[in-house]
């Protein structure tokens, strides 16, 4: 068996904001802000961090996949809601992983993802490596305008890799071109043309000279060469700098997704994956504090890759948001009057969410092992009437069932960060069923009968004590017209 | 079989106070008001009273845990008194707990009070709270109106009902809920709506607009039970005793089992069904002279007539829309203006349906009096949430019918 990428997956939220709502907004003060008015980018819901579309791309890239020779869990972010607490923790939890998997949080470098892929292509464990980002940005900045959220994850592994490794190097110096301590919500960024010559231009070249001399292959046979940069044209003049042909430059999803910080790497490799052919060499690039390289190969077995949405499929599922306002509200950039509804105490009881983690982070209910009923949550005894035997219930995982919509509504009275608060019945397609919140819908596209997958979302947000807990909500089926 | 109740028990004494937005009055001030009435109406002293029951669901929102609010509004004199909640459902459960004793024997008088004081909050509708800690991790913020909404859906999925058709009948149901507590003194909204101002009324929770759903208020409403003895000791004649009291508590089957399709209260199908039988009605549409359900939604309301097995499944927009629960109708539904025109005070309701019984079968109702003599008359009390509720259930009739 030999060892590569086993599989790969990808999220980017449903929600795009057009540029030129930002620049409509801020061009009183910034008029270079309408330059950069062109395309979308993408952006969480308000019930969406880096931890919930780390757990989709996950999902996305494990899609049909059995998951219990997972070994290890790397998460690469540098905008963890938590300073303290293990993040690829609750990942695990939420993909039901084995409790013995090895989970690390990758962190404080835009390479964070490289260096974590690296690492795991260098490993005997079957490992998951997952990247996921949601930058800050200040209303008005450059970083408003080119970043977008998104995530993506990585099997690595033995087995009939999708693409093995041929080379990889490295590089760190501590070239700060920005930063963000814990005493700031955002960055902070020098000049972008010294950046550009003194960080790119200067670090990434030799190191993907290493990277191709340790793989025995020509800068020209690199088909695909995948390095986020929010600079316009630099991964241009990298590649033209490191003897790589132009052309095989990776579209930076700009256009239409925005640049995903530590994600971005690992997005732009997936991206390139779904339509890379076998035989293909993929030069992955990240870049801070130094740089990381990367040249993959990829094998005939992409051909027999399994069809998951991956970044193609969740460009497809996009919803254009005409409201700034909207944008400005999810990310905590302006103080909206949210009524007293919203002033309840969101306080969690920290034991009942671990003594209730198998419903509560990975969705797992009950099927009665004497009459073979589904239930959600799992209970002593059994709901079935004609059954109701006690301590027969089964774990089964209800996280990848398909449901569809039994009785719904749109509910404008309760406090919801984005109202009206959609919420309904689900009924699950193999049995089982769940009164649970939806995300991801417009009011006027609930119906009864309507297809619906499960996500792993934000359930609440505890601004009193920086709290927030996750559950599963319900969406609109993906790839559904 | 169990017997039943029938016949055991009489009320002797009602009160209810004026529901609204009782800006002036304390909870124990809504009590000490409707107590007053029915003392009276009773013609016995407090010390008569063995034992007493109370009803309220929020009472973090006013009253506080515990009997002793009602005890200490009262004076009771040291007697055995109970609080008792069992969500929206609060009151009927006070007034079974009263009856139960009297007809246990083990109290000849016995009385059971509701009351909630709601309009403390700062903003409309129920109050938003939490609900426990694994409920709050994983159940929607639903509110009343949120939860109740999905009737709709599932009955219109169900019954291939267009979405006007179903919101033409929900709004019939409230204009004539207004019309009949337009004549209520005691009703929180005195004011005549009509069709038009239902289906233009601003959204809550689709398909439930501001004028499907009941009002929010403070009130209280008490009954004196005891047996027929002692009632005719107190020289009581043309006694209204209780026919039936069926309690049907869901037991997750509807939120966790497939068997239930989300368009009705199965709690209220088997509670209606005993209650029939304890009550020896075999024929509820012809033989019920009054009904009062629980029409916190214009859509409870509708779904209800059916689940009371009054309108064939299906056949409650049709008989809605026929005028057959107007107030000139052959059941006449919520003749006092119900949930709808009173509000609900949520301890209080059930027992404030009971009371208009009362008042009907004795004549003493009114500009809104039922000119047909009522014999049987059936009151829907009902908690919690479509898939996960309390439907309480009482007839009352003319004693011996």
């Amino acid at each position: 068996m030999s060892k590569g990428i086993l599989a790969f997956g990808a999220y980017i939220p449903w929600r795009r904001l057009p540029r030129k709502a930002i620049a409509e907004t801020h061009g009183w003060f910034n008029p270079a802000l309408k330059g950069q008015a062109k395309g979308e980018r993408a952006f969480c819901n308000w019930d969406e961090d880096p931890v919930t579309m780390a757990v989709e791309a996950a999902r996305d890239a494990l899609a049909g996949r059995d998951r219990t020779s997972i070994a290890a869990l790397r998460f690469a972010s540098t905008t963890y809601p938590f300073l303290d607490r293990l993040h690829s923790g609750i990942v695990a939890g939420a993909l039901n992983l084995a409790e013995d998997v090895s989970a690390i949080d990758v962190a404080a470098s835009q390479r964070a993802a490289t260096s974590a892929l690296i690492e795991a292509l260098g490993s005997d464990s079957e490992t998951l490596v997952v990247a996921s980002e949601k930058r800050g940005a200040k209303a008005a900045s450059p970083v408003e305008m080119s970043s977008g959220d998104g995530a993506a994850a990585v099997l690595v592994g033995a087995g009939r890799p999708l693409a093995t490794l041929l080379g990889k190097a490295s590089r760190t110096s501590d070239f700060v071109d920005h930063f963000r301590s814990v005493d700031n919500q955002f960055d902070y960024q020098w000049e972008e043309r010294w950046i550009r010559d003194a960080g790119y231009m200067t670090a990434v070249p030799p190191v993907i000279k290493r990277c191709l001399e340790q793989a025995k292959v020509a800068a020209n046979d690199v088909a695909h060469f995948c390095m986020p940069a929010t600079l316009a044209r630099v991964a241009n003049a990298v590649a033209k700098a490191a003897g790589v042909d132009e052309k095989a430059v990776c579209d930076a999803l700009h256009a239409n997704c925005g640049d995903t910080g530590a994600a971005h790497s690992l997005l732009l490799l997936v991206a390139t994956l779904e339509r890379a052919k076998a035989g293909d060499k993929i030069l992955l690039v990240g870049f801070g504090q130094g740089a990381d390289a990367l040249l993959l190969e990829v094998t005939p077995e992409i051909g027999r890759r399994p069809h998951n949405l991956g970044v193609t499929g969740h460009l497809a599922r996009r919803k254009e948001e005409a409201s700034y306002g909207r944008f400005l509200a999810f990310n905590d950039l302006i103080e909206l009057e949210r009524g007293m509804r919203s002033e309840t105490d969101k306080a969690t009881a920290l034991s009942s969410l671990w003594r209730n983690r198998e419903t509560v982070t990975s969705f797992i209910g009950g099927k009665c092992s004497k009459c073979g009923t589904l239930q959600m949550p799992r209970t002593d005894i059994c709901v079935n009437p004609n059954c109701n035997a006690i301590g027969t219930q089964q774990p089964h995982a209800f996280a990848d069932m398909a449901g569809r919509i039994k009785s719904y509504t749109a509910d404008r009275l309760t406090y919801a960060p984005d109202p009206p608060s959609c919420y309904g019945m689900i009924e699950f397609e193999e049995g089982g069923r769940v009164m649970i919140d939806f995300t991801d819908i417009d009011a006027d596209a609930l119906k009864v009968g309507q297809p619906m997958q499960m996500m792993f979302r934000i359930k609440d947000i505890d601004t009193a004590r920086g709290f927030r807990r996750y559950y599963w909500k319900a969406a609109p089926k993906a790839g559904n017209a | 079989m169990a017997k039943g109740i029938k016949d055991k028990v009489v009320i002797i004494g009602m009160g209810c106070s004026k529901f609204g937005e009782r800006w002036d009055k304390e909870a124990d001030n809504l009590m000490v008001e409707a107590y007053t009435e029915a003392i009276a109406d009773a013609g016995i002293d407090t010390k008569q009273i063995d034992a007493a029951w109370l009803a309220t669901a929020i009472e973090e929102q006013h009253v506080g845990k515990s009997a002793t609010p009602l005890a200490v509004a009262l004076r009771l004199p040291f007697i055995p008194v109970t609080r008792v909640e069992n969500y929206c459902a609060s009151g009927t459960e006070a007034f079974r707990g009263a009856v139960y004793a009297v007809a246990s024997g083990a109290a000849d008088v016995a009385l059971a009070l509701g009351v909630e004081k709601l309009k403390d909050t700062g903003y409309g509708g129920l109050p938003q709270r939490g609900r426990g800690p694994l409920n709050d991790m994983t159940n929607p913020n639903a509110s009343a109106p949120g939860s109740f909404a999905q009737l709709a859906a599932a009955y219109r999925a169900k019954h291939k009902v267009e979405p006007k058709d179903l919101k033409r009948a929900m709004a019939h149901i409230s204009v004539k809920s207004h019309d009949n507590g337009a004549k209520n003194p005691k009703a929180h909204l005195r004011n005549k709506i009509t069709e038009e101002t239902v289906l233009k009324a601003p959204m809550v929770a689709e398909p439930l607009g501001l004028y499907d759903c009941c009002g929010v208020s403070d009130g209280a409403a008490c009954a004196i039970v005891a047996t027929p003895a002692v009632a005719k000791s107190l020289g009581k004649t043309d006694m209204i005793s209780i026919k039936a009291l069926q309690v049907a508590v869901s037991n997750g089957l509807e939120a966790q089992h497939n068997s239930w399709d989300g368009s009705y209260f199965a709690t209220t199908r088997v509670a209606s069904k005993r209650a029939y039988a304890e009550a020896g009605i075999d024929r509820p549409r012809e033989q019920l002279s009054l009904i009062e359900v629980h029409d916190c939604f214009s859509v409870t309301e509708l779904v209800t007539m059916e689940d009371l097995h009054i309108s064939a499944e299906g056949g409650a927009i049709k008989d809605v829309l026929d005028g057959f629960y107007d107030a000139d109708g052959q059941v006449p539904c919520q003749i006092d203006g119900g949930l709808k025109c009173f509000g609900h005070p949520i301890g209080a309701s059930g027992l404030r349906m009971i009371y208009e019984m009362y008042l009907q079968m004795q004549g003493r109702a009114g500009e809104r009096q039922r000119q047909q003599e009522p014999v049987f008359g059936l009151t829907h009390n009902l908690g919690g949430f479509p898939q996960r509720n309390v439907a309480a259930i009482s007839i009352v009739g003319k004693y011996g019918a």
